[in-house]
């Protein structure tokens, strides 16, 4: 039984940095149908920041402040800078940029940061919490607690604010947006910010458990990409269940089957869920009007 | 390239018209590193390390009176340019000697290349493969995997470990060290009575380390793999307190690896290392002691930065090149090769180097040391 336990915490703890990655997917596939590929770079640079941040003597938490903010201002740039001007370009040319911007930010990042690995202190100590016969860390219960709380707000977000309804209504139909008063150039930086604000956050979180070098975006946007498509891309809900749903997939194999298959395990019932619900688990059918 | 020709062209005249001096770059070097990609933490101080040594050689004189000039090219451990870079190397820069192959992809990438023009070799990459079977101008400076599994294999021995656990890397240098440690463990009389593997970006192997704790008469674990798995495992070993001796491989042999595992976390460790790591600790008489310090304290006045392993292999590649090019008497490819391969108790600081024609790597496990962690240090163990 604690070996159980302690495949459910590894799960739960790998799940829900999955979960916080692809959570920050949603705001600017809602507000636009592209799937941003930097993501990932987002999450990286929130924790690479952090890093260096708090090496130069800032306070934790102000580093923390300061690397989300920094980060929101990049995605902000990087709408205006890449997408803003293809705007009128389909879908697939905005996901291409947003994938050559990953290897842009990518390949700064190595010249400003370096190639090395870093790490922070996680935020409330090392000492693992005994949870019936298996144990968890700190840092992990700090990961979960920032998924959920990024769900409910985006949640909040999405149903009960106007620019969150406006930002679903821009992804619906730009034209009648506009004619309904919505500055959609306005809902696309908010999305943009947002994102990678919440990618960034992730960054913070997470760099304690999974350390944090320029390349680790790659990675992580992949499962977190993964994990948003099994719950239903667009979706808060399904972005959290997606993630925890894959991580609990991958320990639950390598600790039942074998670890050289864990990942291949996981991608296959991703691909059968796919088959059968290709919207994901919570996500919508959308109907065409002609 | 054009300032390069002009240069030449330049030359040629000064010597047509009588007038020559000595050249300004007699003797070319090329080499092909993975400063970007993948391997870039191998790549980056090797390549920061031979243009700090080339310029530490030059003023100082030189070899035998000549200037050494470095052709570098990034290949960002991709074995395709490293092969285009080798050709390019050989067939447009012209140079006597190659350094490089970060990686055993792009080192494997280069041999064909290298044996077909019949110019000296020296990899920087860890496989066995590389040199075994012995390829005329191939040469390398990195102790392979397979020593460092019996300089591991035979700590345990001594402290009568006979059942113990692996977590490999499933990355190339995880999964190459984990098949030679397989193929040798049965020479010591120990069994692996666990296998278990984890993804190289993984966040989190406590499942495997669940079922590694949990299989029977468990003596002790090693961690083949390197980048953050090692410090994660470390940190997750201590997290579900398996308590068992734990040993990582010389792939993490860094500080920074303390530092990144936690120190706590990482106590008690041990690993094969190469004397550079522990350049301070060496006693007074070892060999190595005056080259791995002489290295250490230029390579990090020059960089600001630690002195790693990986820098190390290039300086002894390099060192072992310059001292060849001082015997061979002459600047030809073939003479080199020859200098090269009769290279006898050169000192480096990844062991003592002594090559024939049947060993194009001249190392022996004295080269590594075993080391421990402690109290966020190292200590020598032997």
């Amino acid at each position: 039984m604690p070996e159980l336990m302690q495949f459910l915490m590894s799960g739960v703890t790998v799940g829900a940095v999955y979960a916080l990655v692809a959570l920050g997917f949603t705001i600017i596939y809602n507000a636009s149908d592209v799937v941003n590929f930097a993501q990932g770079e987002f999450v990286m640079l929130g924790g690479m920041m952090t890093v260096f941040g708090y090496a130069a003597g800032l306070p934790l938490p102000v580093a923390a402040l300061v690397a989300i903010l920094a980060t929101a201002a990049i995605g902000v740039a990087l709408n205006k800078l890449a997408i803003e001007p293809a705007r009128g370009a389909p879908v697939v040319s905005l996901i291409i940029i947003t994938i050559g911007a990953s290897i842009f930010i990518r390949g700064v990042s190595q010249v400003v940061f370096g190639k090395q690995l870093h790490r922070f202190p996680a935020f409330s100590g090392d000492a693992p919490i005994p949870v019936l016969g298996a144990t968890i860390l700190p840092q992990s219960l700090w990961v979960i607690a920032g998924a959920l709380a990024i769900f409910v707000g985006l949640w909040l977000f999405f149903t009960r604010t106007l620019t969150g309804r406006a930002v679903l209504a821009t992804a619906n139909n730009r034209m009648a947006a506009q004619l309904v008063g919505i500055n959609t150039r306005y809902v696309m930086s908010l999305s943009f910010a947002l994102s990678a604000a919440i990618g960034a956050l992730a960054g913070v979180l997470v760099t304690p458990i999974t350390l944090v070098s320029y390349d680790i975006g790659i990675s992580l946007a992949l499962k977190g990409f993964a994990a948003a498509m099994l719950g239903g891309m667009g979706n808060p809900k399904g972005a959290l269940a997606g993630g925890l749903l894959l991580g609990l997939m991958e320990a639950l194999t390598a600790g039942y089957i074998s670890s050289q298959y864990k990942d291949a395990a996981a991608f296959v019932v991703i691909l059968g869920v796919l088959f059968f619900m290709p919207q994901g688990l919570f996500g919508t059918k959308t109907t065409e009007r002609v | 390239m054009r300032l390069l020709t002009a240069t030449a062209l330049a030359g040629t005249l000064a010597i047509g018209l009588g007038l020559a001096g000595p050249a300004a770059a007699d003797i070319r070097i090329g080499a092909t590193l993975s400063e970007t990609g993948p391997a870039a933490f191998l790549g980056d101080p090797e390549a920061k390390t031979l243009k700090m040594l080339v310029e530490e050689i030059n003023a100082a004189g030189g070899v035998g009176g000549e200037k050494l000039e470095l052709v570098l090219y990034d290949d960002g451990g991709d074995p395709n340019k490293a092969r285009t870079f080798a050709t390019r190397l050989i067939e447009d820069d012209e140079v006597v000697a190659i350094i490089g192959g970060t990686t055993t992809g792009t080192s494997m990438a280069i041999i064909p290349v290298v044996e077909d023009a019949e110019v000296p070799f020296i990899s920087l990459a860890g496989a066995i493969e590389i040199i075994d079977p012995v390829r005329p101008f191939t040469f390398k400076t990195p102790h392979t995997d397979r020593m460092a599994c019996a300089k591991i294999f035979e700590d345990m021995k001594e402290r009568g470990f006979t059942r113990i656990g692996l977590i490999s890397g499933s990355d190339g240098f995880g999964a190459s060290m984990r098949k030679q440690c397989l193929d040798i463990v049965g020479d010591y009389g120990i069994e692996v009575v666990a296998d278990e593997t984890y993804g190289p970006t993984d966040a989190d192997m406590t499942p495997q380390l669940t079922n590694i704790k949990g299989a029977a008469g468990i003596q002790a674990v090693l961690n083949p793999g390197f980048g953050q798995g090692p410090a994660i495992v470390t940190r997750n070993y201590s997290q579900i307190a398996v308590g068992l001796p734990f040993y990582q491989s010389h792939g993490v042999a860094s500080d920074g690896f303390i530092q990144l595992a936690g120190e706590k976390e990482a106590e008690g460790i041990r690993l094969p290392g190469t004397a550079l790591l522990v350049a301070d600790l060496l006693a007074e008489d070892d060999p190595q002691k005056p080259v791995a310090v002489a290295y250490k304290t230029a390579y990090e006045s020059a960089t600001g930065t630690p002195a790693s392993t990986f820098g190390g292999y290039a300086h002894d590649a390099l060192r072992i090149l310059v001292d060849a090019l001082g015997r061979a008497g002459s600047a030809e490819p073939q003479a080199i090769r020859d200098a090269i391969e009769a290279t006898s108790g050169f000192v480096g600081t990844t062991g003592v180097v002594t090559m024939s024609p049947e060993d194009h790597l001249g190392l022996d496990l004295s080269a590594f040391k075993m080391l421990e962690i402690r109290d966020g240090g190292w200590a020598l163990v032997d």
